[in-house]
């Protein structure tokens, strides 16, 4: 079953109105879709973030679903513990973490490790812009090479981490990667996800006009380029076989780059590292594609 | 009418683990650390041998542990976990989240002092720098108090009134690892005593969606501290209520917020807590045999602090003598802080002698307690108290420096 745009219309979602979003904000477009597939008998939880902003102060909010507020470093572990306590209650409500880049590849990575460890039946959920953009764009683990950030003025020197392929060799039965660029295989990941026992993790790419210094119209655009280019590849791992979900025509990863000034100023021989990069990775994905198991 | 359960001849750590099974509790997250480890590992064979009904969570760090309990909590079940020392203290930013929101979560903290250097032995180091997470604090001296303490302060925390988490704090070893004579209440009685929790105002729920902490502004956020400190105070009376209610159903007393030996004829009085407490006892009466007319208060609610009792019972007294098993660097020890505040602004507020003793598990017995008092009448007695503080069973060498060094005050 494909979900389409006529299944996402019928759906109301958790997201209202009048957040506290900036224009063009990635990550509401991504718990605007993933909150209508996930539907109402969700219960959110979300560690230090910008969506702790974007919900809107009290004694307001912004979403219609339970939401937990958590410590930065924690929200995996208070997953698992609302998991639990519903268990005990015997209720069946997906219990969601909406996390960014920051609260899990760096300073939530070792409550997610240990959940995706034990097991817990969880869906962690990534919306990565690629730095600590709440707190005014500063390089996270998640922040790709070479991007200008205010903590690397003059261009991120190390490789981000590969988080999907490192919670995957957690053997957890469901991981993917996801775009705000391409919604209806954003869509497909959630339905699939929710249908799946155990813990499950997808990583969002998440366009961020004001840390990326991109046109806020151009939100979708550079988020599809992102796959376009192979910058982001869209891919899945369930029970360890790797599909990719998404296998466009290559375009110039220049064209992906030069919509945002986080990378401006790079050179020809940059670029091309760059290129040889994500070609890299893509040649290493299709390769795993064939694999019975990747973990 | 009192109903006797069985007695067992356990350990405290053993205690507390059946307190939290008599409790009911839910969800037990877990992390091992000398000296609580047994807590945990108790519960695990309970809950695997089906003794015990509740889910288990062996999580990978203790901030992990406090973050799902706290999760499991606001998830509406009644939640549990022990610790110790640096444990405590890898928890503290989700100690203050747990009690902000307002999640009446039970743990066991085995005292143990702090890092560096290594040591697995007793002082209240650990407890006391969490005094101001917003949770309440007990501090025990048996067994048998470690077992009802839990269940009475689930009680007290649960009161809509309250909605607060609570620490019983045992002495690391003295009690965690020492065999008593316990009495186990009947699992009937406990479910009587106790009821099954349900969160009065909010719980993460689908059927009734809200959104919890989110950004609070300052128009909004005071009113918020206030309300958790309001909590605070209105647990003291409970903390009475539930004691006499437990011995009403149970026949055992350990007193409610505090605990008073002998002071009614008392001309000074001896103050600490844990089981620097129960030696406390035994050099009252040993004094006493002296001719010295000495009294004991125990503080046994260390959060909330029972400033009230304490000055009605010290007031107009001869001299106090405050026992800390913490240092509060520069300061004194915490109890004596308290003390203090207690008794200042009030008529008759006597002198007080405050030492600092016991440290990374330094062994305090009745004699040096009577040591100590002696030390601080004598003090009080002949105008040599010039100090806000002491350190008491210091070797000789530093005690030395110690004595020499100016003191500013």
């Amino acid at each position: 079953m494909t979900l389409t745009i006529h299944d996402l219309r019928k759906e109301s979602g958790s997201y209202l109105p009048g957040s506290a979003a900036c224009p063009g904000c990635g990550a509401t477009l991504a718990f605007r879709i993933a909150s209508r597939v996930l539907g109402p008998n969700t219960v959110y939880v979300v560690p230090a973030s910008c969506f702790s902003v974007i919900q809107s102060p009290f004694p307001k909010s912004a979403i219609s679903a339970p939401l937990y507020n958590i410590a930065f470093p924690a929200a995996a572990a208070t997953a698992s513990g609302v998991y639990r306590a519903y268990k005990m209650l015997g209720k069946d409500i997906n219990v969601v973490v909406w996390a960014g880049d920051g609260g899990t590849v760096d300073i939530g990575i070792q409550a997610l490790s240990g959940a995706a460890e034990r097991g817990e039946d969880i869906i962690y959920v990534c919306y990565d812009n690629e730095a600590y953009m709440n707190t005014g764009i500063q390089r996270s683990g998640a922040t790709p090479l070479k991007a200008w950030t205010k903590t690397t003025p003059t261009g991120k020197r190390e490789m981000p981490k590969d988080m999907p392929m490192i919670v995957a060799a957690h053997r957890v039965p469901y991981v993917a990667t996801a775009s705000v660029g391409y919604p209806f295989d954003l869509a497909n990941k959630f339905e699939k996800a929710k249908r799946i026992r155990g813990f499950r993790y997808i990583h969002i790419f998440s366009t961020c006009p004001p840390g990326w210094n991109s046109p806020v119209s151009k939100t979708a655009e550079v988020a599809k380029l992102a796959v376009d280019t192979y910058f982001w590849p869209l891919y899945e791992i369930e029970n360890g076989k790797l599909r990719i979900t998404v296998k466009p025509r290559k375009r110039p990863l220049k064209e992906f780059l030069e919509l945002q000034d986080r990378f401006r100023g790079l050179s020809e021989e940059e670029i091309e590292e760059l290129e040889r990069i994500v070609m890299e990775k893509w040649n290493f994905l299709l390769h795993l594609e064939k694999s019975e198991r990747v973990f | 009418m009192a109903v006797e359960g069985t007695w067992e001849i356990i350990t405290g750590n053993h205690a507390a683990a059946i307190a939290a099974k008599l409790a009911r509790v839910k969800v037990v997250p877990a992390y091992p650390i000398t000296p609580q480890t047994t807590i945990v590992e108790y519960i695990a064979s309970f809950i695997e041998s089906g003794h015990m009904d509740a889910e288990y969570i062996r999580v990978e760090s203790e901030h992990s542990a406090m973050a799902a309990a706290i999760g499991a909590s606001a998830a509406g079940v009644r939640a549990f976990t022990a610790t110790a020392s640096q444990g405590l203290l890898l928890m503290s930013e989700v100690l203050h989240w747990a009690a902000g929101s307002r999640l009446p979560i039970g743990m066991a903290v085995v005292n143990r002092a702090v890092g560096p250097p290594w040591n697995i032995h007793v002082d209240h180091q650990d407890t006391m720098s969490q005094r101001d997470t917003g949770w309440l604090q007990v501090y025990i001296s048996s067994n048998q108090e470690v077992l009802d303490t839990i269940l009475m302060m689930y009680k007290v925390a649960e009161h809509p009134d309250v909605l607060l988490p609570f620490m019983v704090c045992l002495d690391g070893f003295v009690l965690s690892h020492t065999y008593m004579p316990v009495n186990i209440p009947r699992q009937e009685e406990v479910d009587e005593f106790l009821p099954e929790y349900s969160p009065p105002h909010w719980k993460l729920d689908p059927e009734n969606p809200i959104t919890f902490g989110n950004l609070a502004l300052p128009d909004e956020y005071q009113e918020m501290r206030w309300s958790m400190d309001l909590s605070m105070r209105r647990a003291l009376d409970l903390i009475e209520d539930v004691a006499e209610e437990f011995f009403q159903k149970f026949g055992r007393y350990h007193g409610g917020a505090t605990w008073k030996y002998k002071v009614e004829d008392a001309d000074y009085v001896i103050v600490t807590a844990g089981t620097m407490a129960s030696e406390a006892e035994v050099a009252v009466d040993e004094l006493r045999e002296e001719g010295m007319k000495v009294g004991l208060l125990k503080v046994r609610a260390f959060r909330p602090f029972p400033h009230r009792d304490v000055a009605e019972v010290l007031q107009d007294r001869k001299g106090v003598v405050v026992i800390d098993r913490s240092i509060a660097f520069s300061s004194g020890g915490p109890l004596g802080i308290e003390i203090r505040s207690s008794l200042y602004n009030r008529a008759g507020s006597p002198p007080i002698a405050n030492y600092v003793t016991g440290l990374g598990g330094r062994d305090i017995t009745y004699r040096d307690i009577i040591k100590m008092t002696k030390d601080g009448i004598g003090r009080i007695t002949s105008d040599r108290l010039r100090r806000p503080y002491y350190w008491y069973k210091l070797k000789p060498e530093y005690e030395k420096i110690e004595l020499s060094e100016e003191v500013r005050i």
